[in-house]
């Protein structure tokens, strides 16, 4: 602490002291509950995803019984409306008023961005399972920003390019959300894709929040592709995939999808309308690693559904965090050391089933899984592994620092290889 | 002493009390007074149309946001702070005039429901301009100046600037043309066949309003390090507008009241409970049947009955 | 543009005719401007969708809707408009503040998930129509948009309630003045757009489905087709529905970057140029 932080605090305690009021900021407690401010849309476009990342992480933090190495856990849940400008507020609520030790969730790659940002003034470690902003964990790495237990948009479509070139896929189109999330998938898809020979025949860019997709859906069906990649997240996912089929698409084109798309979140309230579509993730629920389908049916016996990508993103984060905590004895109120901790530890007990390390850019390495939507006995629909690429890095196979000096993915750079 | 001057001394306290209220809150509750300023000089700026010449804006929000994305963008480009802020006070006085241009030639409700339209197109720019504005990223900034970084400093040189324009605004409406636009308000066929140029009049009020609702949304550039496009949406105009009305349309200091109100019932009831929502639609309806005049303006009814003895103006009409 | 497109644009227009048309007939008669009409089309929805639900029939799910959003409408009337009466801005603005507290009950009741109303079997799939694969049920929105312009006009032309309705568009208190119960035809009015919204909810709850903005989104539309078409006039909502829908679809297909721009750039000109609309009439 230095002097000049030490005359403020010394003399606002001494000045609410004597005025009697006013609880001044502090400096963070080593004793006491460690307070954890968790960020998610329980209100917006992806509502439904938000709800499931409380779930998760109170479930984990519930199955080690609130605390660790003696402190107790307390988990401050603020709803960030599926919006950076209420993320932003309600971050600086944690942190300011709430005075949380650390901050972890948010969904959007929008809200999380806002929050990095601030974050990256307050020095507040902020973990981030869910958001998958590429350039957080590259070009614009923040120190104690940790994707633990997350993952990089392009990540997990670049092995799909690599799959579809293998079915033997020549021509796709695209169909995304405009913001940068799509913008990431569709450029790890594309790059890797048109590297390998295939042709991106067209992109379609839509705002979030679509209801009605038929002018996509109209050119659509009058092009001849192989396969059409939908990235859709929440409720603009829904509606995909029940227009794809209502237009008569399904079964007639084939439909590659973003694992957002095929989430639990999504296709639980969706009937034979989702089948057969195939998405790449780290996770899949009907997988038959038996770590994996223990944590499915403890989750399912807990919340009544099968748990969602975000329900075991952030189930998986807490956990990682968690570990670092204990590490450290619970004593963690020196940020440097324990990102640090972080950053070293490896997640070993996760419903994965596998070890998970850090990259030495913060983010996680992963065995993706090529999933397939498929009806169970019970007549739900889960995503089964069809096919596993192991030790996936977020640099694909690319020499990183060859990566790094390409562009970030956008509307206007997606990777595609010319000629 | 007259009522300019009882309000001047009025207005002097305030202040004073205001610039001593750091040294008991907490960091947090700094941060929220400051944004009471900046939303109170929006509110203020809705008023100077809506309690004065009588036209209900739901564009303003848009307005206010188009100076914090310049000041951003700007700032962010290497523009220096102050120029930058010129730059956003500007950006926002000539969408103003443009929305002045399109929509002085209605009232009530046609004039309401353009302005909501116009803000539209704004926050539809600024959602798919993504090259300039972010899209649905925004645009995140850490342009606070140095000596303005702790929160107690910033709250400062808010409320002096806002002490400056609250007393602008005040100067404003009890100017020559100011009462014009009150006479505008209260019969707009009588001062047309006096031979004003009511159009003109409107045109030159709007913009104005939006001069004010610019300054307000550079400050907040300064405040916040980030815009995106729900800076610009109707929710803003609506809060603001809320605002506005909550302290009492027509009595310009009431929109600090009003903004504080929202922003505290806002902090208070989202700590407890998710339904902040329903809090705020059951406000708007309450104060709608029980006190459209607002609270400012409830007490001055209420005060005018009290020292009936002394003629009073006719209290200023409701929407 | 293709048939395709042409067909997507009509049968979203007859949506937004179903819910536009209840919008107007009360800012029409009752020259109140309901911001939570929105709101009553996707309580409407989210009623539809749980009787649909549960009873498996689509049209007990719309009969629910209807009554059940034509109470609700009922208790916005008679149970808080009633205290700001003539007050113009005041009633937009407590309609407001009520479309906030059904935005949230609903999220209470619903939750944020999306959902989709159930399409009865005989309307699901798609039919070969002139060469194209359509879905059935968008053609079945079609037809409703049709029947119901046809249903409306025949009530504001050839029925005492719809004469008393027009009149009152007109003039409302020349008809009060003639001895006419108006407080009735304003509540029954007001009761039958309500429904009507609850009746969109439905139907749009079907192919659009239901989520927590959804209400926004409408109304937005709402607002525009009004606008555009004018206060008071069916033709109005009718060519106006027509329009916004059909420039909404071309829009998102040839400009996608300008979203909002292509509905609200041409009203806010004919506002600005023409403030009562194509075919409105002055207040």
């Amino acid at each position: 602490m230095d002097r000049r932080q030490f005359l403020k605090t010394t003399g606002f305690t001494l000045a609410s002291a004597g005025i009697g009021v006013g609880p001044w900021n502090q400096a963070l407690a080593q004793e006491g509950p460690i307070k954890v401010g968790l960020l998610a849309p329980l209100t917006g476009v992806v509502a439904s995803g938000g709800r499931e990342m409380v779930e998760g992480t109170q479930f984990f933090f519930d199955s080690i019984g609130n605390q660790v190495a003696g402190r107790k856990i307390e988990l401050i849940i603020e709803d960030d409306a599926s919006n950076p400008d209420t993320s932003l507020q309600k971050a600086r609520r944690l942190v300011e008023q709430n005075n949380v030790h650390w901050l972890i969730g948010n969904l959007l790659a929008n809200t999380g961005l806002a929050v990095a940002n601030y974050v990256k003034g307050t020095g507040t470690p902020y973990f981030i399972p869910i958001i998958a902003a590429d350039d957080l964990t590259q070009r614009q790495r923040i120190k104690n920003v940790v994707r633990v237990a997350g993952y990089s948009a392009s990540a997990f479509t670049h092995p799909l390019g690599d799959w579809a070139l293998k079915q033997g896929y020549k021509k796709i189109a695209t169909v995304s959300q405009d913001y940068t999330f799509g913008h990431e998938q569709c450029g790890g898809l594309a790059q890797v894709f048109t590297e390998g020979g295939g042709e991106i025949v067209q992109q379609f860019w839509h705002p979030l929040n679509t209801a009605d997709f038929s002018p996509y859906l109209g050119q659509l069906a009058n092009m001849k592709v192989d396969a059409i990649f939908a990235m859709e997240t929440g409720a603009d996912a829904t509606r995909f995939i029940q227009q794809y089929a209502s237009f008569g698409l399904k079964g007639r084109i084939p439909l590659l999808g973003a694992m957002n798309a095929t989430d639990q979140s999504v296709i639980r309230t969706l009937g034979a309308e989702c089948e057969g579509i195939v998405s790449p993730a780290h996770f899949a629920e009907g997988s038959d690693n038996p770590i994996t389908k223990k944590f499915v049916e403890d989750y399912t016996a807990k919340y009544q559904k099968i748990p969602s990508l975000y329900g075991f993103s952030m189930y998986s984060g807490a956990m990682w965090v968690t570990e670092a905590m204990k590490a450290m004895g619970g004593k963690i109120d020196n940020r440097e050391a324990f990102i640090d901790t972080v950053l070293k530890t490896d997640l070993t007990g996760s419903p994965l089933g596998k070890t998970v390390k850090l990259d030495q850019y913060g983010n996680p390495i992963y065995d993706v899984y090529i999933r397939k939507t498929v009806k169970r006995p019970d007549g739900k629909y889960w995503n089964v592994p069809v096919e596993t690429y192991s030790n996936v890095s977020q640099f694909w196979k690319y020499d990183p620092a060859t990566y790094l000096k390409q562009p970030p993915y956008s509307r206007n750079f997606q990777g595609i290889k010319k000629g | 002493m007259t009522q300019t001057t009882r309000t001047l001394a009025i207005g002097l306290i305030t202040v004073i009390v205001a610039a001593l209220l750091p040294f008991g809150l907490s960091n947090y509750q700094v941060g929220l007074a400051t944004e009471v300023l900046i939303f109170g000089i929006l509110a203020m700026s809705i008023d100077i149309l809506a309690g004065f010449a009588g036209r209900t804006s739901l564009g303003h929000g848009a307005i206010f946001g188009v100076s914090t994305y310049v000041v951003i963008y700007m700032v962010s480009n290497g523009v220096s702070p102050v120029l930058a802020l010129g730059l956003g006070i500007l950006a926002a006085t000539l969408v103003a005039a443009v929305f002045a241009l399109l929509a002085v030639r209605t009232s009530g409700v046609y004039f309401l429901l353009l302005t909501l339209a116009l803000g539209m197109i704004v926050w539809g720019i600024c959602l798919r301009w993504t090259q300039v504005t972010g899209g649905e990223n925004g645009l995140r900034g850490d342009i606070r100046p140095q000596i303005l970084y702790d929160h107690r400093s910033f709250y400062w040189a808010v409320l002096a600037a806002t002490a400056v324009l609250a007393f602008g605004i005040w100067r404003f409406v009890r100017s020559p043309f100011g009462l014009t636009l009150r006479g505008i308000r209260d019969s707009e066929s009588r001062m047309r066949s006096l031979g004003y140029n009511v159009p003109l009049h409107l045109f030159i009020g709007f913009t104005v309003s939006g001069f004010f609702a610019g300054v307000a949304g550079g400050i907040y550039a300064f405040f916040n390090n980030f815009v995106s496009p729900s800076t610009v949406a109707l929710t803003q105009s609506v809060e603001g507008l809320l605002m506005t009305i909550v302290g009492g349309v027509g009595t310009l200091f009431g929109s600090f009241v009003g903004a504080a109100a929202i922003i505290a019932l806002e902090n208070i009831v989202s700590s407890h409970t998710e339904r902040w929502q329903t809090v705020l639609g059951i406000t708007f309806i309450l104060i709608m049947i029980l006190a459209p005049e607002g609270l400012v303006g409830k007490v001055r009814i209420l005060l005018g009955r009290v020292r009936s003895s002394k003629p009073q103006a006719l209290p200023n009409p409701k929407p | 543009m293709n048939t395709f497109q042409i067909l997507n644009g009509l049968t979203f227009s007859a949506l937004l005719f179903v819910v536009a048309s209840g919008f107007t007939l009360i800012f029409g008669l009752l020259r109140i401007v309901n911001l939570a009409h929105g709101a009553l089309y996707l309580i409407g929805g989210y009623i539809g969708y749980t009787v649909g639900i549960k009873s498996g029939s689509f049209i007990l799910g719309g009969i629910c809707a209807m009554a059940g959003v034509a109470f609700i409408g009922f208790i916005l009337d008679q149970g808080l408009l009633r205290f700001v009466r003539g007050h113009e801005l005041r009633q937009v603005l407590l309609t407001l503040g009520f479309a906030f507290v059904l935005n949230d009950m609903a999220l209470v009741i619903w939750g944020g998930d999306s959902f989709t109303v159930p399409i009865p079997e005989a309307l699901r799939g798609a039919v070969n129509f002139f060469g194209i694969f359509y879905p059935k049920y968008r053609l079945f929105v079609l037809v409703v948009g049709i029947l119901l312009f046809i249903l409306l006009w025949l009530l504001l032309q050839k029925t005492r309630l719809g004469a008393l309705i027009r009149a009152g568009v007109d003039d409302a208190e020349m008809v009060e003045a003639s001895g006419v119960n108006i407080r009735l035809v304003f509540l029954i009015t007001f009761l039958l757009g309500s429904a009507l919204a609850g009746l969109g909810g439905l139907m749009g709850g079907a192919f659009l489905s239901l989520y927590p903005s959804a209400d926004a989104e409408i109304l937005v539309f709402s607002l525009a087709i009004v606008i555009i078409g004018g206060r008071g006039s069916l033709l109005g909502v009718a060519v106006g529905s027509l329009l916004v829908g059909i420039l909404n679809t071309f829009g998102q297909v040839m400009f996608p970057e300008l979203a909002y721009f292509v509905i609200f750039g041409p009203m806010a000109v004919l506002l600005a140029f023409r403030p009562l609309g194509l075919f409105g009439k002055a207040t």
